[in-house]
């Protein structure tokens, strides 16, 4: 074994990646620096573009940095490919499984390109089938599967060997909230029995909180914020909404609601707003008192920070704004070749 | 009023963790292609009469042109013409292999395949590999389907043509398989250079017209096109005799096709992104 405890699994010093396209360049990754240690459960944070696939694809092998260099497994990821592919396991954001094929030969080929014997294979094959529920659609072409059972599959794909680190590219998209979570049991569990060390990507705060201990949050290809989901909640708080009977109500709500420590309290007719750390605690005492001194609240909201809020405190901008700044250029691009074609 | 009361459980099958206790274990290059070969193989055993999908254009052509054919002094014309199918079936269908591949690119598949501890090089000499078993198949097609008429079966002579087309198949394939990786996710790209380089190929070979009366240049042409030298010895295979320079000649062609096309589809495959 190359690596011992504590010395990082997966290291990265200024890994950068360029795209040209157009003529233009896209710095989809600049100057990543990354630590994450063996058995730890890290999920990469960011909006769509941010470059968190771009970053999962150097770490696998399937593109070449433009500068920088990563380790995985204590293996340099452009010198020493194969050993990486070895010590790892992957689950991109399109499909594993070939739309032509059948769900349990998908798995049994994977199984068996890892060295598993015939018999181990289809018993490993029987066992990721019943895990993710598609035992039953495990003999009919992935092509006619619906898009949450191929995902499933997909993710199955990726543990059939138990890798001891492992990517997965939105493991959860396209899944119904049960499945959702069974995947995040899965991962879990793999983590916790095994010490996989985990990296995954997402959008939702919310299952990076379930998940992960660590956050790393990404824009633009760089590190924003590398923390506890706890910490960079906490930082935020939550939002409570509390709707009252009549706008005199909502202002004395308001100005009970004011005591909260850290609070910022907006009034909007007979709603107030309260965002304060810890709020979703401080919620019930704030209504028992608010019934008790004759203004009820009728309606109550509590609602966690999202990746929305996260973003919006860390960068002064929102998502939306985020995604209308890269669209931007693209609709420059697009108003450039109109005006070429109008001139020809 | 009921009011239920539920407590949180290990409720998932714990199979990401797995039960049977073994271990992976490091796979040698043959058994890589073995298992790449075994995938490959899987959608035709699921549905074998996928096999003849590629077989579409031969079979109409062997039915709208072997009517045409003239009487020959030399013997059936059908005799003559159902090698050049044959060839030009071994061909359609190696070329459509990268089709399979692009398709798993943009679905991806691909993706996961490149990432697995597969070597690169058996990724695509079992991809390529796969050729061997359509064109065994089709043949066996093709011939059951002229026996009745004009043609006389010489099973010696089949064996041998299979065998000289093999090598072209599985380069012609680990070609058809470069072009796929090289068009990435543009599988048109695929589509425009495979559909602009089978014609040429196919109309120098000698496959529908003899190229005796052809001028000059186009017997040059031809004279550099492999697929005319393994066309003229099938042609001689199948009608049962065994002129050892054609079918040497043949043989050559094949094996230059063979090896010149998986070594460039490795290449290929060992820069694959
Ligand atoms: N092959 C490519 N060619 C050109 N540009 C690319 C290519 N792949 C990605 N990009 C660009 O690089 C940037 C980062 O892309 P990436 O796929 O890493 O984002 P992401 O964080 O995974 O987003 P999402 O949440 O949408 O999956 C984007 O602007 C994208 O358009
Ligand atoms: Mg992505």
């Amino acid at each position: 074994m190359r690596n011992h405890e504590k010395k990082p699994v997966i290291r990265t010093v200024g890994l950068t990646r360029h795209y040209t396209r157009n003529k233009q360049t896209i710095e989809a990754g600049r100057g990543l620096d990354l630590e994450i240690a063996p058995g730890e459960l890290v999920a990469f944070l960011g909006p769509n573009g941010a470059g968190k696939s771009t970053t999962l694809r150097m770490l696998t092998t399937l593109i070449a940095p433009t500068a920088g260099t990563a380790e995985v497994a204590g293996y340099d990821v452009t010198r020493d490919r194969a050993a990486v592919r070895r010590s790892i396991g992957y689950v991109g954001q399109g499909n594993a499984a070939g739309h032509q094929y059948r769900g349990r030969d998908e798995l049994f080929s994977q199984a068996r390109a890892h060295g598993l014997s015939r018999r181990d294979a289809r018993s490993r094959t029987d066992e990721l089938l019943d895990a993710f529920d598609l035992t039953e659609h495990a003999d009919r072409p992935v092509s006619r599967l619906s898009g949450g059972q191929r995902r499933r599959l997909d993710v199955a794909i990726g543990l059939v060997q138990e890798p001891a680190i492992l990517f997965l590219d939105e493991p959860s998209t396209g899944l119904d909230p049960q499945n959702r979570v069974n995947l995040q049991e899965q991962v879990r569990r793999l983590n916790a029995k095994l010490g996989t060390t985990i990296v995954l990507t997402t959008h939702y705060l919310e299952e990076a909180d379930a998940l992960a201990g660590r956050v790393i949050v990404i824009d633009h290809g760089r590190t924003i914020a590398d923390d506890t989901a706890a910490a960079l909640k906490s930082s935020l708080g939550d939002l409570v909404s509390l709707e009252f009977g009549s706008a005199a109500h909502a202002m004395a709500g308001a100005a009970g609601a004011d005591r909260i420590p850290g609070a910022h309290v907006t009034v909007t007719d007979t709603v107030v707003s309260v965002r304060a750390p810890f709020g979703r605690d401080a919620a019930p005492g704030l209504v028992a008192d608010l019934a008790a001194a004759g203004t009820p609240v009728t309606r109550l909201e509590v609602v966690g920070p999202t990746l929305d809020d996260v973003f919006l405190n860390l960068t002064g901008r929102s998502l939306r704004e985020s995604n209308e700044t890269a669209s931007a250029v693209d609709a420059a691009d697009i108003a450039g070749d109109q005006n070429e074609g109008a001139a020809a | 009023m009921t009011i239920e009361i539920t407590q949180v459980r290990d409720a998932a099958p714990a199979a990401s963790v797995r039960r049977t206790a073994v271990a992976a274990s490091p796979v040698g290059i043959v058994a890589d292609i073995g298992n790449v070969f075994a995938r490959e193989l899987m959608p035709v055993l699921r549905n074998p009469a996928s096999v003849l999908f590629a077989m579409v254009q031969p079979l109409v052509f062997l039915a709208l042109f072997a009517p045409l054919l003239p009487e020959t002094p030399t013997g059936s014309a059908l005799q003559w013409f159902v090698p050049g199918i044959v060839s030009m079936t071994a061909l359609m269908s190696a070329s459509f292999t990268g089709a399979n591949l692009s398709e798993e690119i943009v679905s991806g598949s691909f993706e996961r395949l490149l990432v697995s501890p597969v070597r690169r090089s058996a990724l695509l000499i079992g991809k390529s590999l796969r050729e061997m078993v359509p064109l065994v198949l089709q043949t066996l097609v093709i011939v059951l389907a002229v026996a009745p008429f004009a043609f006389d079966v010489h099973v010696v002579g089949i064996v041998g043509g299979i065998v000289v087309l093999v090598p072209f198949s599985v380069g012609l394939g680990a070609l058809s398989l470069a072009l796929a990786v090289a068009a990435k996710d543009q599988a048109w790209v695929f589509w425009t250079v495979q559909q602009t380089a089978i014609f040429p190929l196919l109309l120098l070979a000698g496959v529908l017209l003899p190229l005796d009366g052809a001028p000059g240049w186009l017997q040059t042409a031809a004279d550099l096109n492999p697929l005319r030298y393994i066309v003229d010895a099938e042609r001689a295979l199948f009608a049962g005799d065994y002129p050892m320079d054609t079918i040497a000649a043949g043989l050559a062609g094949s094996v230059i096709v063979g090896v010149l096309g998986l070594w460039i589809g490795v290449r290929a495959m060992n820069r694959a992104s």
